[in-house]
């Protein structure tokens, strides 16, 4: 599949986002978030940054933005548009959340709970981008438990992390809870993607050039002449094939730069060099970004679509 | 609304191509351009139609593929022309956010409203045959209305009420009608020639269907190789005089 810039930044940063507010109402009704005014506008000032910026991000790539608005009508049927609605509804409790935290210094009792209705609002909404493509059929790759599973733990996840950044930055007395909160999920996330790519590498074929043909009983299927000789459309969408080359290249560095350097770097801001922790904590932030965005890259340039078993491909 | 009609629809038109006769010669293709270029979904766009890398709008796209017979080595040239198949379970529809996709109630046709269609192009992802066509100019997804304007269409005779495909194929070998009527005679040519859907496996129920190659007629004996040319290189045996004479000229 082709991998848009569009909807790798929309997934990546809205489900950091959403992570992050889903983190900041639980760990405040746990006591763990101090409700300060300029805390609070740097958390929720990220946190939102990057939850609108997925969401327009997410309608660059549309071929008529203006209509965006359209997407909110066929919730009954479409993951896509359960996904808009979902987004849009998760503004109202959050955002009340946040205006309690920032101007009443309110984090807790009747402002916690909308914050942690927010925060069940927010991973629903996160599990509804992940179900956009988790219930394509005609994608092996995503059409897994796992895509789910991922989706919601690299949410927490990132989320995690850039919280435990903004806890050192303002140098709260929890930076070192978050930071082994990170770490848990940051563990967690590294076994999710692990057992993902064994499931995807491991699955049956779902369809073949026989099936696609329907002419198996012939014998086998092989492709002589495609219908042009230049691509087309459903090529360049569907075909994307750059990534195949370095795969396990990638899938390495996305290891070691979203997970593995992340989860030493806390470690090392926690029990090695506490001074540095800043550093550390930026440094995490830094690799993990570009490590997440290695990962979402993959989870498109890798998967393949039935369709490519009319241009070549022989199973799926 | 983009959920599928709640009874499966009792007409289902659709086409049944044949397998066995298509020669691949693109008459369908153009044909279907010519006509839908003009038609519901107008224009079908061409991005540099002259120049490298053209890319365009089609509906319809034929593709050749060879089955080989891996026990005898045998193999055979099978052309394989592909368009929408109009699903009963059509994922393309359910899987569109703004209800522009849609599946009509009387006849099982899937069209695209491209007045609200907002481009996103999730339901080209959703479908497994490749049926939809983003056109980038318009920036709208387009598909194949099985030529809704032309097989209702009163002003035309009623022979050329059916999809323009069907109409130009110089072989006959594709047919238009009813398959949700047991009766009628594309139903029949299905049972007849055991017509089959093509990855059944997708669950989306496709409505068109394809007739596989029949079994070849005059099959040969496995141990009898083809006729070959008899060579005569070194002997002029038979030959006319004045190849004889040169013959003797030449190897002097």
């Amino acid at each position: 599949m082709h991998p848009a810039k569009s909807v790798i930044f929309f997934t990546t940063g809205s489900g950091a986002g959403y992570g992050m507010l889903a983190w900041l109402a639980i760990l405040a009704l746990m006591g763990y978030q101090p409700a300060d005014s300029t805390y609070g506008l740097f958390a929720f000032g990220i946190a939102f940054g990057l939850v609108g910026g997925g969401l327009l991000s997410s309608t660059f790539h549309l071929g008529h933005p203006e209509r965006a608005w359209r997407a909110m009508s066929q919730w009954r049927s479409s993951w896509l548009s359960r996904e808009g609605v979902a987004a849009i509804a998760t503004f109202g409790p959050t955002g009340l959340y946040a205006l309690a935290w920032i101007f009443l210094n309110e984090n807790q009792s009747l402002a916690g709970g909308i914050g942690l209705i927010g925060a069940l609002m927010s991973l629903i909404t996160v599990y509804c981008t992940s179900m956009i493509y988790g219930s394509l059929k005609t994608i092996p790759a995503w059409f897994t438990k796992w895509t789910r599973v991922a989706y919601l733990v690299f949410a927490m996840m990132t989320g995690a992390v850039l919280l435990w950044f903004l806890s050192v930055l303002f140098n709260l007395p929890e930076a070192a809870t978050i930071a082994r909160l990170s770490m848990f999920f940051l563990a967690l996330g590294f076994i999710v993607k692990i057992i993902y790519w064994r499931a995807v590498d491991n699955a049956p074929a779902t369809s073949t050039a026989e099936s696609a043909t329907g002419l198996g009983k012939l014998g086998k299927i092989r492709l002589i002449e495609s219908p042009h000789s230049e691509d087309n459309y459903l090529l360049k969408e569907m075909g994307f094939r750059i990534a195949r080359k370095h795969a396990g290249k990638l899938r390495i560095i996305a290891l070691v730069l979203g997970f593995v350097i992340p989860f030493l770097a806390i470690c090392a801001a926690l029990y090695g060099l506490p001074q540095f922790q800043l550093l550390f904590a930026g440094f995490a932030v830094v690799t993990g970004i570009v490590g997440i965005v290695t990962e979402r890259w993959l989870f498109f340039a890798e998967a393949k679509h039935v369709v490519t078993l009319y241009y070549g491909e022989s199973r799926i | 609304m983009t959920s599928l009609p709640r009874k499966s629809s009792r007409r289902k038109l659709g086409l049944v191509i044949d397998l066995d006769i298509c020669v691949a010669c693109q008459a369908c293709a153009v044909n279907c351009k010519e006509w839908n270029t003009s038609g519901h979904s107008a224009p079908l766009t061409d991005l540099n139609p002259y120049g490298k890398g053209q890319n365009g709008v089609w509906y319809n796209r034929i593709h050749s593929f060879e089955a080989v017979d891996e026990k005898t080595g045998d193999s055979q040239t099978i052309n394989f022309p592909k368009s929408c198949l109009h699903c009963e379970d059509a994922p393309c529809v359910t899987v569109c956010p703004t209800g522009a996709s849609y599946k009509r109630e009387e006849d099982g046709i899937v069209l695209v409203n491209g007045d609200i269609c907002i481009g996103c192009k999730l339901c080209s992802w959703a479908c497994p045959y490749g049926a939809r066509e983003y056109d980038e100019t318009e920036g709208v997804m387009k598909k194949c209305t099985l030529c809704v304007d032309k097989i209702y269409n009163e002003t035309l005779s009623p022979s050329s009420r059916v999809p323009a495909c069907v109409s130009t194929c110089p072989v006959g070998a594709r047919h238009f009608g009813d398959l949700g009527d047991p009766h009628s005679e594309v139903t029949r040519l299905v049972e007849a020639r055991g017509g089959f859907a093509l990855m059944p496996e997708q669950g989306t129920l496709p409505v068109n269907r394809y007739l596989p190659p029949r079994p070849k007629q005059h099959q040969k004996p496995k141990d009898q190789t083809p006729r070959m040319l008899e060579h005569k290189d070194d002997s002029s045996d038979g030959a006319g005089l004045l190849a004889r004479w040169v013959d003797k000229v030449l190897s002097a």
